[in-house]
């Protein structure tokens, strides 16, 4: 058959219900099926198109030595307008079909979270906290009202609006909770666990909806641990998911990441999850700080996150990655990626020969998800394949 | 607690959206254009769906749209269809190849009766209000 090498990813269906999860109709799925595979169109058909383009501009000229000069030219460029329009457009539309899901059926979210929520302790919310700037200041993915906005009481919009569209963004290949990353982690902890590191109580900075910290409970029921987010309606959407997945070792807190509530030494692994780049240049330090100070020792810090960019990463390659920077809202992104992160995290305590990296690949179920495997290994999309380095700091 | 979910779903997220052709109405063109395409997909899945379900309760089989063959009438009436639904799609090149027409007649009338020749809105406004 002509098209059996095609990749296909899997339908909106196979997403992960639970309790609090909106109820899609049938349009509703077949909108999210759309952009899914136009995702997959734009990075695996039209991008690299973007890159003929680029390397016919520079045919016969000295190659652009940064990635400002590649932007320069590519701005320029018929094909990337519209492959950037494009990408731009499915991240809007994403927002708009599932906000449109969630918003017709907000007061029944509302009313199932709020009955898996009420009387239970590990959900520990705090108004005073105040929303940083660097959450408020854009919307991050094009999201909007970001992850803080409450649009009624006891809202769970952004939660519920975050957690069914990530499905589409990443084209399915998270599995089916959209939970690749903390699936990651669990397999990385066996590993560690083999030479004796088995962390009793753990911490997860900027939880949002809990979709990467759920798995290290399932798989490790006897830990305790600590979700926290400056965001309300995430954590409530969090805990009543979490709790209608039959976990109860979570406690999600409503908390700033920069200072938290805890006393010195108090976890055996801190994780953030994509978490790092949605802060700020003064914020950094002061979380990277907490995160030394809160772990004991013989502890493990974990940051899953993008490449840095080093001299050694193509200019082409560096300026594709930074397009979020100014076209997804992620206004942080690009000057992260720039820092030293081991030097950050040097100045934040921690040995530097303590600090290592590595690749972390999501992992996901391959009988539902077989697209996922294969497009780890042979596509790239700049910043949306799930595949990241982790930063992992010992004390 | 009341809530438009329309207009809700279709707020703006807080930062200022970038543009990225030379001229911003292709941006606002191709938004327009990617959200209809979008939902013709939509409607695309919905009649598999329908197609689906009938094969499954024996009323149709795809197969047999697969080979479905018109007869005369249905031709003729398909024929129809795909050429009204070709011109509403195509409707500006239409007019732009009428404005050929209006140009010429403006101008053989100008000629004759010592008006503008042109079929510029405002132009015309201005010399209808002065005349």
């Amino acid at each position: 058959m002509a098209n059996t090498d095609r990749q296909v990813p899997p339908a909106w269906n196979a997403v992960g219900r639970h309790g609090v999860f909106p109820e899609a109709n049938h349009d509703e799925i077949a909108r999210f099926n759309f952009l899914t595979n136009l995702n997959m169109h734009l990075a695996s058909r039209v991008l690299p198109g973007v890159r003929k383009a680029y390397d016919k501009r520079i045919e016969g000229t000295t190659a652009p030595s940064s990635r400002r000069e590649v932007g320069e030219l590519l701005r320029r460029e018929p094909l990337y307008q519209l492959w950037s329009s494009l990408r731009r457009n499915t991240m809007e539309m994403r927002q708009q079909n599932s906000r449109a899901m969630v918003f017709r059926q907000l007061p029944d979210l509302i009313e199932k979270a709020r009955q898996l929520n009420d009387g239970h302790d590990n959900l520990q919310m705090n108004p005073a906290v105040e929303i940083p700037r660097y959450v408020s200041a854009v919307d991050t993915h094009c999201m909007p009202g970001s992850y803080h906005t409450e649009y009624c009481d006891d809202d769970v919009a952004a939660g519920a609006n975050y957690d069914s569209g990530i499905f589409v963004t990443t084209a399915g290949m998270l599995g089916r909770y959209s939970d690749g990353g903390g699936q990651a982690l669990v397999e990385w902890l066996r590993e560690e666990a083999k030479s004796g590191y088995r962390p009793k109580r753990i911490l997860d900075i900027g939880c949002t909806v809990g979709h990467n910290i759920v798995p290290l409970a399932q798989a490790f029921p006897d830990t305790e641990i600590l979700a926290i987010d400056v965001s309300a309606p995430v954590l409530r959407y969090a805990h009543a998911r979490a709790r209608s997945l039959g976990i109860d070792n979570i406690t999600f807190r409503q908390e700033n990441a920069e200072s938290i509530a805890a006393e010195d030494g108090s976890f055996d692994l801190i994780i953030t999850c994509m978490f790092l780049h949605e802060t700020s240049n003064l914020a950094l330090p002061r979380i990277l700080a907490e995160t030394h100070r809160l772990l004991a020792n013989g502890g493990k810090v974990v940051h899953i996150e993008q490449p840095q960019f080093t001299p050694d990463m193509p200019p082409y390659e560096q300026f594709m990655r930074d397009w979020d920077t100014r076209n997804n809202n992620e206004p942080f992104w690009g000057t992260l990626h720039d820092l030293d992160l081991f030097e950050a995290m040097a100045q934040a305590g921690f040995a530097r020969e303590n600090i290592t990296t590595r690749n972390l690949f999501a992992v996901v179920d391959e009988t539902l998800f077989p697209s996922a495997a294969k497009a780890a290994a042979d596509s790239e999309d700049y910043g949306r394949k799930p595949a990241w380095h982790t930063y992992i700091a010992s004390k | 607690m009341t809530f438009d979910a329309i207009d809700m779903a279709g707020n703006k997220a807080r930062g200022k959206r970038p543009t990225f052709f030379k001229d911003t109405d292709t941006d606002r063109l191709l938004s327009i254009l990617m959200a209809l395409a979008g939902e013709l997909a939509v409607a695309r899945e919905r009649i598999d769906t329908l197609e689906r379900l009938l094969e499954a309760r024996n009323l149709l089989k795809q197969t047999d749209i697969e080979g479905y063959v018109p007869d005369t009438t249905a031709a003729r009436e398909r024929g129809l269809w795909h050429q009204e639904f070709i011109a509403r799609i195509l409707r500006v090149v239409q007019q732009e190849i009428e404005q050929f027409d209006e140009d010429r007649e403006a101008q053989q009338q100008a000629r004759r009766e010592n008006v503008s020749a042109s079929t510029e809105l405002e132009e015309l406004i201005e010399e209808l209000a002065s005349s």
